[in-house]
């Protein structure tokens, strides 16, 4: 792992699981796997310390353990895992608008215990509703979590019980991410062909795309073939689109040039299929285009795009092409070399490499672009997390103060205290005083936002990396 | 021979391609040299798009925080040992730290994970006495106390052999390698069992098997 995800990884084991938990792992991720010997050595903390971090990391799928012979036993951080803690509010909300409120806590349990039987994610989850619906004591009965099935991992150990097993001893479940990012995947296409096109467009694809969940191979690029009758016979319910309008709309979207959707043969009223690799890289590369135009400007992103288009351009191609001043493109050019997002590349005329019969071609090498801002985006995140902290720690004492306010306030009431008291209690805390903790929860609360934000961005660039390093 | 490089005026920066074909043309300033490394905050040319907010964004912030909040509260976030006081008082050293036993606070299921990562959890003084599961450890256990407990009796005389019982302690604690580590030597720097002592906020006959032991 880079330097960058690295300290990302160590700060959100920090904060979500303590110094001991970090220390452990950032050993195992600096270092790689090793025993428990070396790890207590290495780490300078007590053995029941690194034992307790293994077992929490373990626990939570982000290390595992290798028996080596001879009886040692190996350990070895998922580094990858961890930097998915990023993304738990995201996998939170999306169970939440697909399953609703029991989904949503369901998924949340999951992630904050790791894995767990299913009787016991079920008692949790049942647990909770009844506390939000304040008496109307409905249970959720254990067969409408199995619908959550399909988006659920399971993990089974055959061994037998002790003599009280609960029925479902030794099974555990866990959420599982791979397919949530396909879920993610498939909502930024559709999303994306909505904004180009149109809402129907939108929802030819979806409905391809949902008629494609079991039979696409994860990191398949693309999907099976699909006939243009099936496709009208699985559009959602409420669409009255006849079916030569449906025609139509797939004609359109195989001849759109980002080539989401392609033709791949004539049976059946016409087979289809969505380019899923295609769409990565479109959608991957409005993503460069995108921070290239907020970082150096509209004229710099029409630079970038046109060497997108054309591959490789000469300086003075660049200039006519683009119809900007020599000198104005010449600095463009210059300052995402050296940023990285563009590359020169010499062609020689002559086998003796001389620079005056030399082409030098400035290009943009998406693969390369794409790894350098994830690369920042780690950064941005581990920033942003420090500068959170920082804020925290510097109004640590406003914030105790603030706390023991409040529970103060709150025993009042419940004791039925008078107005006038409660006020004189609130007056703790002066009008300065109070405008910095509005100051604090404005700033951290946009960190946190913020955090969320660029998830996404590491999230769609991931995704483009892992489906091209995939290809033969 | 004769390569490019000559004739672009002496003395300045020559490079090994051609700056023409790149764009610098003859008699062209270059920037001057950097002396220094960059700034630590560059201006900022242009400011960020605002965050793109609604209800999607504030639901996830929310989760966000609530997530964090929750995760502190889980026995999964080790905390470390008890924070050192600002002034070291007598009676820290007869204080059990927390927590009780260093052991985990949840039942992991211990089918699925490496017996080495088990701690042998420290039982109460009542425990001690009761024949219990036995294994080797247990009885290690016993042994200890029973040790401990003819140390005490003997406490005015026998300071150099308990010295000796603590380093047979040691020695026995090293031999089983794979066993736990022994927490009571690394937890007590005194001659007595920590558990036994009572720091008499509790009154009453909670009086231990060691009757001669002063109660403060």
């Amino acid at each position: 792992m880079t330097q960058a995800e690295l300290r990302l990884c160590s700060l959100l084991l920090r904060e979500n699981f303590g110094e001991i938990v970090e220390k452990v792992g950032n050993s195992l991720l600096r270092t790689g796997p090793r025993p428990l010997r070396l790890l207590v050595g290495d780490t300078g903390l007590l053995p029941d310390q690194v034992k307790k971090a293994l077992c929490v990391l373990l626990q939570h799928g982000l290390a595992r353990y290798e028996p080596q012979p001879r009886g040692a036993v190996e350990y070895e951080a998922r580094g990858e895992r961890v930097l998915r803690i990023l993304r738990y509010p995201r996998y939170i909300y999306t169970a939440k608008t697909l399953y609703g409120d029991p989904g949503e806590l369901l998924v949340e349990e999951l992630l904050l215990h790791g894995h767990l039987p299913m009787s016991s994610a079920v008692a949790r989850v049942a647990d909770r509703l009844t506390e939000t619906m304040e008496g109307k004591g409905k249970r959720r009965h254990s067969c409408d979590e199995e619908e959550e099935g399909e988006h659920k991992a399971k993990r089974q150990k055959q061994e037998g019980g002790s003599s009280e097993p609960p029925p479902d001893d030794g099974i555990y479940w866990q959420v599982n991410l791979e397919r949530f990012h396909q879920h993610f995947r498939d909502q930024a296409l559709v999303s994306a062909v909505a904004s180009r096109m149109d809402q129907t467009s939108s929802e030819v694809v979806r409905t391809m795309l949902r008629m494609s969940e079991v039979t696409t191979a994860s990191g398949a690029s693309h999907t099976q073939p699909l006939s243009s009758n099936e496709i009208f016979r699985s559009l959602p319910a409420g669409y009255n689109i006849s079916k030569a309008v449906l025609d139509q709309y797939l004609a359109l979207l195989a001849d759109d040039p980002l080539e989401f959707v392609g033709k791949s043969g004539d049976s059946g009223g016409g087979t289809y299929t969505v380019n899923l690799h295609k769409a990565l890289v479109s959608l991957a590369t409005a993503t460069l285009e995108s921070i290239v135009e907020e970082r150096f400007g509209s004229r710099c992103a029409r630079i970038f795009r046109l060497l997108l288009r054309k591959k490789h351009l000469e300086q003075k191609q660049v200039e006519d092409f683009a119809m900007i001043p020599a000198k104005e493109a010449k600095d463009m050019l210059y300052r995402m070399l050296s940023e990285n997002l563009v590359a020169l590349q010499e062609i020689p005329k002559t086998p003796d490499h001389a620079p005056s019969r030399t082409f030098y071609l400035y290009t943009v090498n998406v693969m390369a672009a794409a790894r350098m801002l994830l690369h920042r985006c780690y950064k941005s995140v581990a920033n942003l997390m420090e500068r959170r902290h920082h804020e925290m720690r510097e109004n640590k004492r406003l914030l105790e103060k603030s706390q023991r306010v409040e529970a103060i306030l709150a025993s009042m009431q419940a004791t039925g205290a008078e107005a006038a008291q409660l006020h004189e209690v609130e007056e703790m805390i002066t009008g300065p005083e109070r405008q910095q903790l509005e100051n604090l929860k404005r700033n951290v609360n946009k960190m946190d936002a913020s955090e969320n934000q660029v998830d996404e961005t590491i999230f769609m660039l991931e995704a483009f990396i892992e489906s091209t390093m995939k290809r033969p | 021979l004769g390569m490019a490089g000559r004739g672009r005026g002496r003395g300045r920066g020559q490079m090994t391609f051609n700056v023409e074909a790149v764009g610098i043309g003859k008699g062209d300033a270059l920037p001057p040299p950097t002396l220094q490394p960059s700034p630590l905050f560059p201006a900022l040319e242009r400011r960020a798009v605002p965050l793109p907010g609604g209800e999607e964004c504030e639901y996830m912030l929310a989760l966000k925080q609530e997530l964090r909040r929750a995760m502190r509260g889980l026995p999964y976030f080790v905390k470390p040992g008890a924070p050192r006081r600002d002034i070291e008082r007598y009676s820290d050293k007869y204080q059990l730290s927390s927590p009780v036993d260093n052991a985990i606070d949840w039942n992991p299921d211990w089918r699925r994970l490496p017996r080495e990562l088990k701690i042998r959890v420290r039982r109460l003084r009542k425990g001690r006495t009761a024949a219990l599961v036995p294994k080797q450890r247990v009885a290690l256990d016993k042994e200890e106390a029973l040790k401990k407990l003819e140390s005490l009796e003997k406490k005015e005389e026998e300071v150099t052999s308990e010295e000796e019982e603590e380093k047979e302690e040691e020695e026995e604690g090293k031999e089983e390698e794979e066993e736990e580590y022994d927490e009571e030597e690394h937890e007590e720097e005194t001659d007595y069992v920590l558990s036994y002592f009572d720091n008499g906020e509790s009154f009453g006959p909670d009086s231990d098997d060691n009757g001669d032991e002063a109660v403060y």
